[in-house]
């Protein structure tokens, strides 16, 4: 292998291992809502929204609307308030990819 | 599947024959078999809110590993929502869930008590002599109750419940609420913070009062706290004291318990000795008595401390704690929601740390608690939490978290939407 595939090899290897500290990242964000809001979104019922399977786009427009406080709630608004816009665009992809409950 | 059915699988196992069970032990954990070479084992202490979150995300994140849950009782029994038991809100069913959800998905059960843990030799060891080598321990013990002079004895105790662990304690005080003549006084004594569940004792104040409003409308409650002030939700609480509860409940701080009769079901204060028909005494807390065995106790003699980054011991390496025991981050409540947040911090970096590759930079926590303040009225305390790297803690993030701004009664529903889907996301139900 000469220098130059070597040095693609190690770059592509670097940007994966990112890529899946990323996914991993954006996992764990996911678990701090999944107390109320089921694992991996799969909520029970629906008196707690189920989020697997909701557009990314849905997500991060209730969030803003929790923040800004154009949405009331009971308690999102203040939940909310704790996670940047960049966290909100990971948890949002994250769930958007999750399969909704059967 | 109904309870019985789950217990005659689990007879119909255990009798499978020495031969077969000797056979099946090692694949027991692995799934391994599926999902390629074990990663490492993993020994959990301890079903609650934090064990049980941890031994199921272990399983759902890591793949091949083999994860044990070591718990001395049969099934799951919530503390969160218990006290709606002692206002006849609730029976001990609707808080009690198996733990088939876990062996389901691959967790090795293991029903025992577990009385050491020898971190040289990385093995959990269990009063019926059983061993349990592990590549990383998660203990989540739970608390201990200090001694109160005047409860030594089991009658005593039985006489004076706590009632602080949900069970058979709870159904024992719920009894003698119910046998309480009309007219009669039910007194709870707060213990000094930091104890399991800030806002518990306030909420069962309060469903006891409903209680007697409904039932038994001369009694009253009689809250005496050792702390100076009302320790969580204070203003929501306040208001369910005047308002909901007037003539009902009283409330006095910095009142601080120092010995009882349990005979007369007498709490003897500094300045008086208060008798009534049903005592409830909460004693002081500290980590259950495995976290001092295994030297992991560091922090006033009493608590754990833990790297919030990997909830690792700050003690004895290659083991992480959770929940109660744990030494709280600043403003952090002794919560269930926060034992399961505890764990999916622990299991992401356990499984980082065995894959070896580098653990979550700044892990989060949110912590959501619910109190009823009658039957159809509830209200919460939020907050999120970050790691903060400087300064090697967990921290409140700014502008975020808060209470209701009053009692309400969709968070009533909330609350038991809440509890269906932790349950859920903790046991894998």
């Amino acid at each position: 292998m000469n220098r130059r595939a070597i040095g693609i090899a190690l770059a592509l290897a670097v940007s994966a291992s990112c890529a899946h500290a990323k996914d991993l990242s954006a996992r764990n964000l996911a678990a701090t809502c999944s107390n109320c809001h089921g694992t991996d979104g799969r909520a029970l019922g629906d008196t707690l929204k189920p989020l697997a399977g909701m557009p990314a786009d849905r997500i991060v427009t209730a969030m803003a609307a929790f923040k800004s406080g154009a949405q009331p709630a009971t308690v999102m608004h203040q939940i909310a308030k704790g996670f940047s816009d960049e966290q909100i665009g990971a948890l949002a992809a994250y769930f958007a990819a999750q399969p909704a409950a059967k | 599947m109904t309870m019985q059915a789950v217990s005659r699988v689990s007879r119909r196992r255990l009798l499978g024959g020495g031969v077969a069970a000797v056979v099946a032990a090692p694949l027991l954990g692995c799934a391994s078999g599926r999902d390629g070479p074990s990663i490492g084992r993993v020994v959990v202490v301890g079903g609650g809110y934090g064990g049980a979150t941890a031994a199921r995300y272990l399983r759902l994140w890591g793949g091949a590993i083999d994860v044990t849950l070591v718990e001395r009782d049969p099934s799951f029994v919530s503390c969160p929502m218990s006290n709606l038991i002692l206002a006849g809100l609730a029976q001990i069913g609707d808080i009690t869930r198996p733990y088939s959800g876990l062996e389901a998905i691959g967790v090795r059960r293991v029903q025992g008590d577990a009385v050491a843990i020898d971190a040289q030799r990385k093995e959990v060891r269990l009063s019926d002599g059983r061993s349990l080598p592990y590549d990383r321990a998660i203990v989540s013990p739970g608390v201990d109750i200090d001694a109160v002079e005047g409860l030594g004895s089991a009658a005593a105790q039985q006489q004076v419940p706590h009632a602080w662990k949900a069970g058979p304690q709870t159904l024992a005080l719920r009894a003698q609420l119910e046998a309480m003549p009309d007219g009669g006084v039910y007194a709870i004594t707060i213990p000094p913070a930091p104890y399991r569940c800030p806002p518990g004792p306030y909420e069962r104040a309060c469903l006891v009062a409903h209680y007697f409003k409904q039932a038994k409308p001369k009694s009253k409650v009689l809250v005496l706290d050792a702390n100076p002030e009302i320790q969580s939700k204070k203003v929501l609480f306040e208001r369910a004291f005047t308002e909901l509860y007037r003539g009902i409940i009283e409330y006095r701080p910095n009142n601080e318990l120092r010995q009882v009769d349990a005979a007369t079901r007498t709490a003897k204060m500094d300045f008086d000795d208060i008798k009534v028909e049903v005592l409830n005494v909460l004693p002081p807390q500290r980590a259950a008595a495995i976290a001092r065995q295994a030297g992991l106790v560091n922090i006033n003699n009493r608590w754990v401390g833990v790297d919030w980054q990997t909830m690792e011991s700050t003690a004895v390496p290659g083991i992480h704690v959770l929940g109660d025991a744990t030494f709280s981050a600043p403003l952090m409540p002794k919560s269930g929601h926060i034992a399961n947040q505890h764990a999916k911090v622990a299991a992401a970096a356990i499984i980082q740390r065995l894959k070896g590759e580098p653990v979550e930079a700044a892990p989060m926590m949110v912590n959501c608690c619910y109190s009823f303040v009658s039957a159809s009225e509830a209200i919460h305390v939020a907050s999120v939490h970050r790691y903060d790297a400087g300064e090697k803690t967990m921290k409140l993030v700014n502008g975020a978290g808060g209470l209701s701004s009053s009692a309400n009664a969709a968070e009533a529903r909330i609350a038991q939407a809440w509890t269906q889907n932790i349950w859920a996301d903790t046991l894998a139900i």
